[in-house]
């Protein structure tokens, strides 16, 4: 079992492992207070396991290691890509922030992202029950102990106790759900399954049972609504640096455990499934938007607004499968599986940036997260600023920023499916994006036309400066040029799907 | 790059080069970089016109090529004889706001400048458009930097303003995103517009479609009863921003009934004809009275801006010759004229800060160049013969009478109310003795806002005068679009 290509084919995971206990290790010995070694060391690892995964993407070969355990294709590897620069940027944004609230006192903040990644990266390449709950547990393990980073902070702590209560729970959920879907079928190995619902031997009612589990389990990781309550509270209690990485990375792996489960095993209950997903669309829309109209924290109203963008993703992937319809129709299935990933890839890009902006603002001792602490940031910082206005408009959906091409791939995919019920959908969503818009002008309204309360100039390290102006020019440009990434991710679904 | 490329990113380009390099403590560089900036952006759309073929009706200086190719989405560009005068009065126009700015302006300039500009560019794609995506892109980009100028720039009430602007128009505009992803996959995955309009549809299909985009386009018009929003937006946005808003923005509303609501939907558009009709009216005599009654001279234009455009859509929808020319002639001439009083109001404001009709009286004492040019604006928008005004309004109701005698009549009326107001307002506020001692102070316009204005009066005297080189550009294409929309696609 263990031959050379299955080790070649989760290489990036073991560099992953290998240099997360050296980083440990190595951060024994390292005294200054932005400990450089083990942050270069850190993004080092990140960018050669992002190399890998962009390579390994390129070669668009689907490749089985370990007996199926783990898989290798097209949008896994573009998914690893995706996170590991994602981790990179939070690590870029969050260090200074850190180093002021006395969280790099050790070196944890290194080892539990590199941790956290490697949880990533086993989710998005899990083919088996397993291994994809290992992955998970990995990743929520991690995000629990970085929530809690400051430990003499009484906020963080009771968001972390939160989340972990609540994500106990939901883990609970999703194993119980797969448990279930074990006995039914005999099998834990995704393809099996698959085959074995395929074939209709199973009991339906035993199947929908662990299904109705297993899609709690996943809305709960996405974040959608009614499963959406840890959000708002842990991305307001965690430190704004965690928050960055609770909130952007993972996201991609809970879409690739989403496609993984529900899409490559257990596609013959589309119908089921997909009503189910209707009803948690429906209502993170309703509730994100909604909530998020009341809220005065800015990392608060980000997160209601997570639930609301969350909302469009499952719209993308429930308009895969028609009813009545063939449920081995690739070219629809995969025009709404790439837009889910093109809407969460731009969403994760989106979200970097607005958190940066946070983060930037931030100082020893003011924590920068109400939505007036932004007031006149255009006087004091326009290309803060722009940068911020750029993102508020692609949430929005404005064009011709990427959020619109995002929104604009899951709405074509919802009417291409012909159904009233789908265009109905449609509908529904551009009018609840249409109350959105209003709190995400609000913050545009807020830089731009209050005066503002401090004079103080807005200063930040070189890196942090270029990565932030590269990261808010990407949402313009993605926007003015979003087809290469659209017809990257359907590439990558449309590879996926034909295995 | 095609001539219509760079009419789109000249502008955009120059805008995006004050937004990253200026700042206040050089103000002047930054206005003489805007003023270069449009003025080139004006020199590249000259051949569009010296070059264009006037007795074609097909698309000239067409560009194509794939843009996003996931979607068949091109980057597909093309002018016909009525698209043309719409880019030449943007980039006009643009000109004109920029001058207008100069000095009054002194807070953030390069913002200032580098969104009107940015602006222009977007407005000129949207009439350049001939692909569905291309054109929403366009279309809903401008909300960005208008929201902003409303929002820094603007009056005491400004950020509701803004915010309704913003809201208002986004309300609109994502139905029609609902009907342009409609209409891509009924094509079977095309969004040209041209394909479009040969694209045949079912009575309830053409219904559903017409009014997605009436949604869109009846709110950027405005027309009656989703004008509300233009008053607001036109008292708290900041000079030129109003003389824009009214100039060239509410000119994508009617643009966009022709390009897509008309030929897409014909068999829908004759149906509700009598609906178009019918709010069309309204707006022309209900909303002039309205204006009759205002106190505040920037609301009294707003609402004059929703009478006249009233004419314009009453023209598209009564399916006649002289009734679509009539409506363009308009559109033109109103983009001079609405901008014009709009700037009027703003060098009275610039001075006494004051938009109330009851703070003036007897500025033609103190301001008789102003007062001239003020006199012949007003003229004009009353549609006195001789003035750009004239023409529109009379070829529309020329038409209204070869379509129904009593439709030419209500139309008719609408012109005594326009004169009306706008003499009444100008009476209070230029005639008459000297009222208060603000006025006894005001100093007649320097040599800038002479220009500025003078610009605005040649062309106003020019279309008044003689609009044959207008009419005969866009002949050809009106008759070729009424053919279009006289065939039915059931």
């Amino acid at each position: 079992m263990l031959d050379q290509s299955s080790l070649n084919t989760v290489a990036p995971e073991i560099i992953l492992l290998v240099m997360a206990c050296v980083v440990a290790m190595v951060d024994l010995g390292v005294k200054t207070r932005l400990r450089g070694l083990s942050y270069g060391l850190t993004m080092a690892t990140f960018a050669v396991v992002a190399y890998l995964s962009a390579s390994l993407a390129a070669d668009k070969q689907t490749v089985y290691a370990f007996g199926s355990m783990v898989v290798s294709d097209a949008m896994g590897n573009w998914l690893k890509c995706f996170a590991s620069i994602a981790m990179m940027v939070c690590l870029v944004y969050g260090r200074p922030y850190a180093a002021d609230r006395d969280m790099l006192r050790g070196g944890e903040m290194f080892t539990l992202s590199m941790f956290t990644l490697l949880g990533i990266f086993v989710m998005i390449s899990g083919s088996n029950f397993l291994v994809i709950y290992l992955g998970l547990e990995l990743l929520t393990l991690c995000s629990y102990a970085l929530v809690a980073l400051r430990r003499d902070n009484e906020v963080a702590t009771e968001a972390a106790m939160k989340y972990f209560v609540l994500g106990a729970m939901a883990s609970g959920f999703l194993l119980y759900g797969l448990s279930m879907l074990y006995g039914a079928t005999g099998s834990l190995d995704i393809g099996t399954v698959f085959k074995i619902v395929n074939s209709g031997q199973v009991k339906h009612q035993v199947l929908v049972f662990g299904l109705v589990f297993i899609v709690a389990g996943l809305a709960f990781k996405l974040g959608a609504a009614p499963f959406h309550m840890w959000v708002p509270d842990v991305y307001q209690g965690a430190p704004t640096a965690v928050t960055l990485i609770i909130g952007s990375a993972p996201e991609l792996a809970a879409f690739a455990i989403s496609i993984r489960l529900l899409v490559e095993g257990l596609l013959p209950l589309a119908i089921d499934w997909q009503q189910m997903l209707m009803i948690l669309a429906i209502g993170s829309l309703l509730i994100g938007n909604l909530a998020a109209i009341a809220q005065t924290n800015l990392k608060r109203m980000l997160a209601y607004s997570t639930i609301a963008q969350m909302g469009f993703v499952l719209l993308g992937l429930l308009a895969g499968v028609v009813k009545g319809g063939a449920a081995g129709d690739t070219t629809l299935a995969a025009n709404a599986y790439s837009s889910a990933m093109f809407y969460i890839v731009t969403y994760v890009l989106t979200t970097l940036a607005s958190f940066g902006i946070i983060l930037l603002l931030a100082r020893e001792g003011f924590e920068s997260e109400e939505i007036s602490d932004l007031a006149g940031l255009n006087q004091r910082s326009p290309l803060y600023a722009g940068v911020m206005a750029i993102c508020m408009f692609s949430l929005a959906g404005v064009p011709p920023l990427v959020g619109f091409y995002a929104k604009l791939s899951v709405l074509q995919a919802l009417v291409a499916s012909g159904q009233v019920m789908y265009i109905a959908l449609a509908v529904y969503a551009v009018m609840m994006s249409l109350i959105g818009s209003f709190y995400y002008l609000r913050v545009v309204k807020v830089m731009y036309f209050d005066a503002p309360i401090t004079a103080t100039t807005v200063s930040a390290p070189a890196d942090v400066r270029v990565v932030l102006a590269i990261n808010g020019a990407l949402v313009l440009i993605l926007g003015i040029l979003p087809g290469g990434l659209l017809s990257l991710c359907k590439d990558a679904i449309l590879k996926t799907l034909s295995t | 790059m095609g001539l219509l490329s760079l009419a789109i990113w000249t502008p955009i380009a120059f805008g995006a080069v004050l937004l990253a390099l200026g700042r206040d403590d050089q103000a002047r560089m930054v206005r003489w970089l805007a003023l270069i900036g449009s003025v080139v952006s004006l020199l590249v759309t000259i051949p569009l016109y010296t070059r264009f073929d006037a007795a074609s009706s097909a698309m000239q200086f067409v560009e194509k090529g794939p843009w996003i190719e996931r979607f068949n989405v091109n980057y597909h560009l093309g002018i016909d004889g009525i698209a043309v005068w719409f880019v030449l009065l943007t980039a006009f126009i643009t000109l004109v706001v920029v001058i207008s700015a100069w000095e009054v302006i002194t807070e953030r300039v390069n913002q200032y400048m580098g969104a009107f500009l940015i602006l222009s560019g977007l407005m000129i794609g949207v009439f350049c458009a001939l692909d569905g995506i291309l054109f929403y892109t366009f279309f809903e980009a401008t909300l960005i930097p208008m929201y902003l100028i409303i929002g820094i720039w603007g009056g005491p009430r400004k950020i509701y303003a803004a915010f309704k602007f913003f809201l208002y128009t986004l309300l609109g505009s994502l139905l029609m995103l609902v009907a342009l992803i409609y209409l891509y996959t009924t094509s079977g995955g095309s969004f040209d517009i041209l394909a479009w309009h040969k694209l045949p549809l079912p009575l309830p299909a053409q219904a559903l479609v017409f009014f997605s985009f009436f949604a869109a386009f009846a709110v950027k018009v405005p027309m009656w009863p989703v004008h509300t929003w233009l008053p607001d937006v036109h008292v708290e946005a900041p000079t030129g921003g109003s003389a824009v808003l009214a100039a060239i923005m509410l000119k994508l509303g009617a643009y966009g009934f022709l390009r897509f609501s008309m030929p897409i939907a014909p068999d829908a558009a004759h149906e509700y004809a009598w609906l178009m009709i019918a709010l069309s009216l309204i707006a022309v005599i209900y909303v002039g009275l309205v204006a009759m009654v205002q106190q505040d001279m920037k609301k009294l234009v707003a609402y004059s801006s929703v009478a006249h455009m009233g004419f314009v859509t009453l023209g598209f929808f009564i399916f006649n010759d002289l009734g679509v020319s009539g409506g363009l002639v308009q559109m033109i001439a109103h983009g001079f004229v609405s901008g014009a009083m709009f700037l009027c109001i703003g060098v009275l404001y610039d001075r006494v800060h004051s938009r109330d009709i009851a703070s003036y009286g007897g500025v033609v004492n103190t301001m008789p160049n102003f007062t001239a040019f003020a006199l012949l604006f007003s003229m004009a928008n009353c549609g006195l013969p001789a003035t750009a005004g004239f023409v529109g309004e009379w070829m529309v109701i020329l038409g209204a009478v070869k379509a129904n005698f009593w439709l030419g009549l209500a139309a008719a009326t609408a012109l005594i109310f326009g004169a009306a107001y706008t003499l009444w307002m100008f009476k209070r506020v230029y005639l008459g003795p000297v009222a208060n001692e603000d006025v006894r102070q005001l100093t007649d316009i320097n040599a800038r806002e002479f220009l500025m204005l003078g610009l605005l009066a040649v062309a106003v005297l020019y279309m008044g005068v003689y609009p044959k080189p207008v009419t005969d550009l866009m002949n050809p294409s009106v008759s070729d679009f009424l053919k279009h929309v006289g065939t039915s696609k059931i």
